[in-house]
């Protein structure tokens, strides 16, 4: 079985598409961290009451204790949803192997 | 709705009449909530004193632990002889079945909540009845949420395999809310000032928690039971 | 019908989560908080779509229980994993954020304290579903019914209750800077859920033919 199965795309398609979407996971996932821990000190906006407020500039201390974390944070979101993509590929991988023998049976008891 | 409660009452007398003959469920169940509330306090009472706010958490803990042992037993007479089939093939409301059956469930918790609150106040040194009235309506309300959910539950699972182990499972997660609620609310009135405002406030909680799953309860009882 | 939807949605919903990034990376930085606040997009976003997949577990629940439509009950289960997933996303998230502006890593506050029991609901829902035996599949949408009616005590308890984590009034008054991104994540994540829920459903979906053509196996 392969991701032609859900999506209904021929096998070579199904490869090239694969490769685009790892390229682009790997953007998304190392660009995100990366790109923050040295965007870091940013010029702010006029400020606004309430909540969430922008800040003017950022102390020295305050950038590398939070981008590890803020990085473990994204990884975790993105190991997540793709480990739970794959193992629902895994399962229906297995279940269409299964439904392919069946309905091999199926044919042999029906010609026979 | 008189047949309704009609049939209710007679569900209710007819488990009542059953218990009296041998009282095993009332007995077991009082004493395994002695049992837990002295558990409690070798755990929390140190040299004649009870750590601060522990007796409101343990008051509700026993009355969940008992509440689950009670209602995993609630319908445990129908369980033989078929005899929950023959109650649901009566021509009578399925919701009436529920409500009788937790009025079985609530009159034994009350029963031993009375003995587990004198016991709490005794052994935790916790001016329970201080506001005795709020208290009433507090554990009321609490129980009567906690019953209802662990009803249906009790209903749902009685032809399921693993169902000693599912109740506990299903029925903690969702009466959690009632027993936060709960013992928050005896905390605020057990304190050296007691807090009265914060008091209603959960009080009120537990009435809008107990209408809507009582609600919910009554309505999924007939299509949950159904073969 | 999920083998046409999944690779829209599983493309559409990698467009936002590569663009999600860059819009993070260039929203302001706050003032109290500083740089861990960016998990924030993410964070609300994950809870969101929990929050998604529980609506659509329960009233799939419901709709089962009164109709007794088995695709339905296909998308109930789905609609739990998903939640299961997205609430695993929260409550690791959440914790990471906390350590660092709050200083502990949990503290049992009114919020997160309920969501962490929703996460056990369904976790339930799910035993129930495996070890209940035949007929769990209704057992478990009389519970899925429960798991959605305890939402709107999750969504009050932040505001009556005394608590530290941050208002639900925060979102609606967010300055466009903070909100750009945050509805940007939001979108993604939403239509992340809903990828993976067609995905989930055609694995039900083929489980249940599987299961027929054994029967008719069986018959033969």
């Amino acid at each position: 079985m392969h991701l032609g199965d859900i999506t209904g795309v021929s096998r070579e398609e199904t490869r090239r598409w694969r490769r685009v979407a790892l390229v682009l996971i790997l953007i998304a996932g190392l660009g995100g961290p990366a790109g923050q821990t040295v965007d870091a000190a940013q010029p702010a906006e006029q400020s606004v009451p309430d909540g969430f407020v922008p800040m003017d500039d950022v102390p020295a201390e305050e950038q590398l204790p939070a981008a590890p974390l803020l990085a473990a944070a994204y990884i975790v979101v993105w190991v997540l949803a793709i480990g739970y993509l794959w193992t629902i590929w895994r399962r229906l991988g297995s279940v269409e192997k299964e439904l392919a023998e069946a309905l091999r049976r199926v044919g042999e008891t029906d010609g026979a | 709705m008189k047949r309704f409660l009609q049939v209710a009452w007679l569900v209710v007398r007819k488990d009542l009449r059953v218990e009296s003959r041998n009282k095993e469920m009332l007995l077991t169940t009082l004493f395994f909530a002695v049992s837990c509330v002295l558990v409690f306090s070798f755990g929390f009472v140190r040299g004649g004193e009870a750590i601060e706010g522990s007796a409101s958490g343990v008051l509700w803990i026993t009355i969940a632990f008992s509440g689950t042992l009670a209602l995993g037993r609630a319908f445990e007479r129908e369980r033989h002889h078929d005899a929950l089939r023959g109650l649901l093939m009566a021509p009578v409301d399925r919701p009436a079945i529920y409500v009788g059956k937790l009025v079985g469930v609530l009159l034994l918790l009350a029963l031993v909540e009375a003995l587990v609150v004198v016991m709490v106040a005794f052994l935790f040194q916790a001016p329970l009845f201080r506001h005795g009235w709020w208290l009433l309506t507090l554990l009321s309300l609490g129980t009567i949420g906690f019953a209802s959910v662990g009803t249906l539950f009790s209903a749902m699972l009685l032809r399921t395999r693993s169902r000693a182990v599912l109740l506990p499972v299903l029925l903690y997660p969702v009466t959690i809310p009632v027993l936060i609620m709960g013992v928050s609310g005896t905390f605020a009135l057990v304190q050296p000032e007691p807090d009265l405002v914060l008091a209603r406030v959960w009080v009120s909680l537990l009435f809008f928690f107990d209408i809507v799953f009582v609600t919910l309860a009554l309505w999924t009882f007939e299509p949950v039971m159904t073969e | 019908m999920s083998r046409r939807l999944f690779p829209w949605l599983i493309g559409l919903s990698l467009v936002f989560f590569v663009v999600a990034p860059i819009l993070i990376v260039r929203a302001p930085l706050e003032q109290e908080m500083g740089l861990i606040q960016k998990i924030f997009y993410f964070h609300f976003s994950a809870w969101m779509a929990m929050y998604l997949g529980i609506c659509v577990l329960g009233i799939s629940s419901a709709l089962f229980l009164f109709r007794r439509k088995p695709a339905v009950d296909r998308l109930a289960v789905s609609a739990a994993e998903a939640a299961i997933l997205f609430g695993l996303m929260g409550l690791i998230t959440g914790p990471i954020w906390a350590v660092k502006s709050w200083g502990v890593w949990w503290n049992w506050d009114a919020r997160t304290t309920i969501a962490l029991i929703l996460e056990l609901i369904l976790v339930a829902y799910l035993l129930l579903r495996s070890y209940g035996g035949p007929g769990s599949d209704r057992l478990a949408a009389g519970l899925g019914m429960f798991a959605m009616a305890n939402l709107p005590f999750l969504y009050i308890s932040t505001n009556i209750w005394r608590t530290i984590h941050p208002p639900t009034s925060v979102v609606p008054t967010l300055p466009v800077d903070f909100g750009i991104p945050l509805w940007w994540s939001f979108a993604g994540f939403i239509v992340l859920c809903l990828a993976l829920l067609t995905a989930r459903v055609r694995l039900e979906e083929q489980r249940a033919t599987l299961d027929r053509l054994y029967l008719a196996l069986e018959d033969e």
